[in-house]
């Protein structure tokens, strides 16, 4: 499939079937709901956010040191550092490793980073078969789909089409559409794929730099399946992942599952610092226009996102759009900002995929100005970019109207004769799309400075 | 020049003047540990119980599983009925019904234990059980992820875990199912 070139017309299609579009906006609301019980149980959450805030800062602040700190901490760990400045040397490093250590079986715990490189389909042609052990992602990935949200990644779709995929897919009965059942036959199929696999690879959560390890969290414990079972581990992880000291955990650990589904902590947080006795461990730190977006100092705080999602459960944008109407790897708010980094041209529709109503910063842990960032991409993209005719067209005659009182006065005027006057059809029109599902207010009878001249002195 | 020098170089353009790297304050943790601890893996999907006597816990043992099924202790205070010795590579661990493990440190307020490799012998233990059970001291009982951080040092092990409850996903239709690869269950035995 195709996917339609602007949000708002990807966001059309998903708004057909009304029954799945409310129940991913009501779905995604209860997540939200949950953070908040969670946060409110902890008092100092507030300082928790600005710490965490802080610490982020300073990293943004002096990252080549802690890049190279945690290197040097990481190398005599054991474990293999390799840099990667684009997604296409991130892929050949990865092919490199798989080759150099005659790897045939490999699978992969859930990686943003991995899905930003495109790294699946760069090995499928090479002839290799990935395969993805979260749940979430094994369906989307027998979908031929990518993730629609960062965190529940097959959150489009219902359970009876996970039935009918993995009745396809992995034998089980027809119909049969209970999560408790589709997982236990998943749980099967996937053990035989960990007891295979000669090479396991993960994203990372933090990089520690003062001890050169890292930390990845899951609560299907998928991650520590493939990488304690293979010979060979391959994280990886974005430059901005890092953060100075093993005590900062404390902080991000108590954030992150909180901010993303509730829950206290997800339950396993596994801590890597070497390899296990013969084998072999590699970390690649991918650039990937990181740089570049630490060079805009209006945007460059969006590189201490922790990927929690929190900003796409409360989005009523995103609820009511899902993942895919983005067509960027990270979607949502925070997606809407890190893409147009990327590919200015490609998401330029994203930043208006947003109602600025500032949701999506209350929430973020890390304390981005998600909205504001939202606003200063809008404006980059109408000077620069593509922006719609129409759209330009209007802006400048309304500028025009505005700049001149006695013009604006007589547009006012004659808006009002002709409006109570106009048929239906004449104002509600594929022209108007503000009045595509929605009713204009009532149309006054005087403008407020005609009232207010008739009655200041009353 | 290479990408490791290119990406230090941009950075060193592009990033902004040295921000401070604030100090962790304290944050105490006030009530029943205890109680909390056992509140919290409840919520994770496992369950704790507090026992005086270890025959408690053989008692659980006997109702629960069968001797017929591979039990594996690392704990001095009940026996399974396998050597880890025998197990020279994880996937020898594949048919393991229950692995029981003694943890470091647990958090009460979010039911995590800490597991260094030391605890573990295989880090694929935990994780390649078809059931889990952890005890615990309770004076090894700390209030929040801070207390623990204060307690450990991360690195002195290879690998390490915090554990928090059994295995579990919410990926189809965010219907909560425990035992997704791992432990379908997990309980902690609490221990005077």
């Amino acid at each position: 499939m195709k996917l339609p070139q602007t949000h708002a017309d990807a966001a059309a299609d998903f708004l057909k079937d009304t029954e799945r579009s409310h129940w991913h906006d009501e779905t995604l609301w209860h997540v939200r709901s949950k953070r908040d019980a969670s946060a409110e149980k902890i008092p100092e959450w507030e300082q928790l956010r600005t710490l965490a805030s802080q610490i982020k800062d300073h990293v943004l602040s002096n990252l080549d040191n802690l890049l190279l700190k945690f290197e040097k901490n990481a190398q005599a760990n054991g474990i293999e550092i390799l840099w990667a400045k684009d997604a296409q040397e991130h892929n050949e490093h990865v092919l490199r490793i798989l080759e150099e250590n005659q790897v045939k079986q490999l699978v992969k715990s859930k990686s943003i980073l991995t899905e930003e490189c495109g790294l699946n389909h760069f090995l499928e042609d090479k002839g290799y078969d990935v395969v993805d052990t979260d749940l979430g992602e094994r369906i989307i990935q027998f979908n031929k789909q990518v993730p629609s949200h960062i965190v529940m990644p097959a959150i489009h779709l219902k359970k009876k089409e996970i039935g009918d995929i993995f009745h396809e897919h992995l034998g089980t009965d027809e119909g049969a559409d209970d999560p408790q059942y589709l997982t236990e036959a998943a749980r099967q199929h996937l053990r035989q794929k960990f007891i295979q696999a000669h090479a396991a690879i993960t994203g990372v959560n933090f990089g520690i730099a003062e001890t050169g390890g890292f930390v990845v969290c899951t609560n299907e414990g998928n991650a520590d399946m493939g990488t304690h079972l293979a010979d060979i581990h391959i994280a990886c992880m974005g430059i901005e992942k890092l953060i100075p000291r093993a005590a900062d955990l404390g902080v991000f650990l108590r954030l992150l599952a909180r901010s993303a589904t509730g829950q206290s902590i997800t339950n396993y947080n596994s801590h890597f610092h070497r390899p296990r006795k013969g084998k072999k461990m590699y970390l690649i730190l991918v650039d990937n226009g990181r740089t570049k977006q630490l060079g805009r100092e209006d945007f460059r705080n969006s590189l201490k996102c922790i990927r929690c999602g929190a900003c796409m459960n409360t989005c009523p944008i995103y609820r009511r759009s899902s993942g895919f109407s983005y067509n960027s790897t990270v979607p949502g708010p925070i997606g809407s900002i890190l893409s147009p980094g990327m590919d200015l041209k490609k998401h330029s529709t994203l930043p208006f995929a947003s109602t600025l109503c500032g949701s999506c910063s209350d929430v973020c842990p890390v304390k981005i100005n998600i909205h504001e960032q939202l606003y200063k991409w809008r404006q980059v993209i109408t000077k620069e970019g593509p922006s719609q005719p129409s759209k330009k067209w209007a802006m400048r005659f309304g500028g025009n109207v505005m700049s001149k009182p006695k013009l604006f006065d007589l547009m006012g005027k004659m808006a009002r004769k002709s409006l109570s006057i106009s048929p239906r059809g004449f104002v509600y029109n594929s022209f108007n799309a503000w009045g595509k599902h929605r009713e204009l207010p009532e149309v006054p009878k005087e403008s407020f400075k005609d009232w207010y001249k008739k009655n200041r002195n009353k | 020049m290479s990408s490791k020098e290119s990406i230090l170089a941009a950075i060193q353009k592009n990033k902004p003047d040295l921000l401070p790297l604030p100090e962790h304050p304290e944050f105490p943790v006030e009530g029943d540990l205890v109680e909390r601890y056992k509140s919290s893996i409840k919520s994770n999907g496992g369950q704790a119980l507090e026992v005086s006597d270890p025959a408690e816990i053989r008692d659980y043992l006997e109702l629960h599983f069968q001797d017929s099924q591979m039990i594996l202790s690392l704990s001095e205070v009940v026996k399974g009925n396998y050597d880890i010795a025998l197990a020279e590579d994880p996937h020898d661990l594949e048919h393991v019904e229950l692995a029981i493990l003694e943890g470091k440190w647990g958090v009460a307020e979010n039911a995590a234990i800490w597991l260094p490799e030391e605890s573990l012998k295989h880090r694929a233990l935990p994780f390649i059980a078809q059931h889990l059970i952890v005890l615990l001291k309770k004076d090894r009982l700390l209030g929040n992820m801070h207390e623990v951080y204060q307690s450990i040092n991360v690195s002195d092990s290879g690998y390490g875990v915090f554990i928090a409850g059994p295995s579990k996903t919410a990926d189809i239709e965010q219907s909560l199912v425990i035992g997704a690869h791992g432990p379908r269950s997990m309980t902690v035995f609490l221990l005077d």
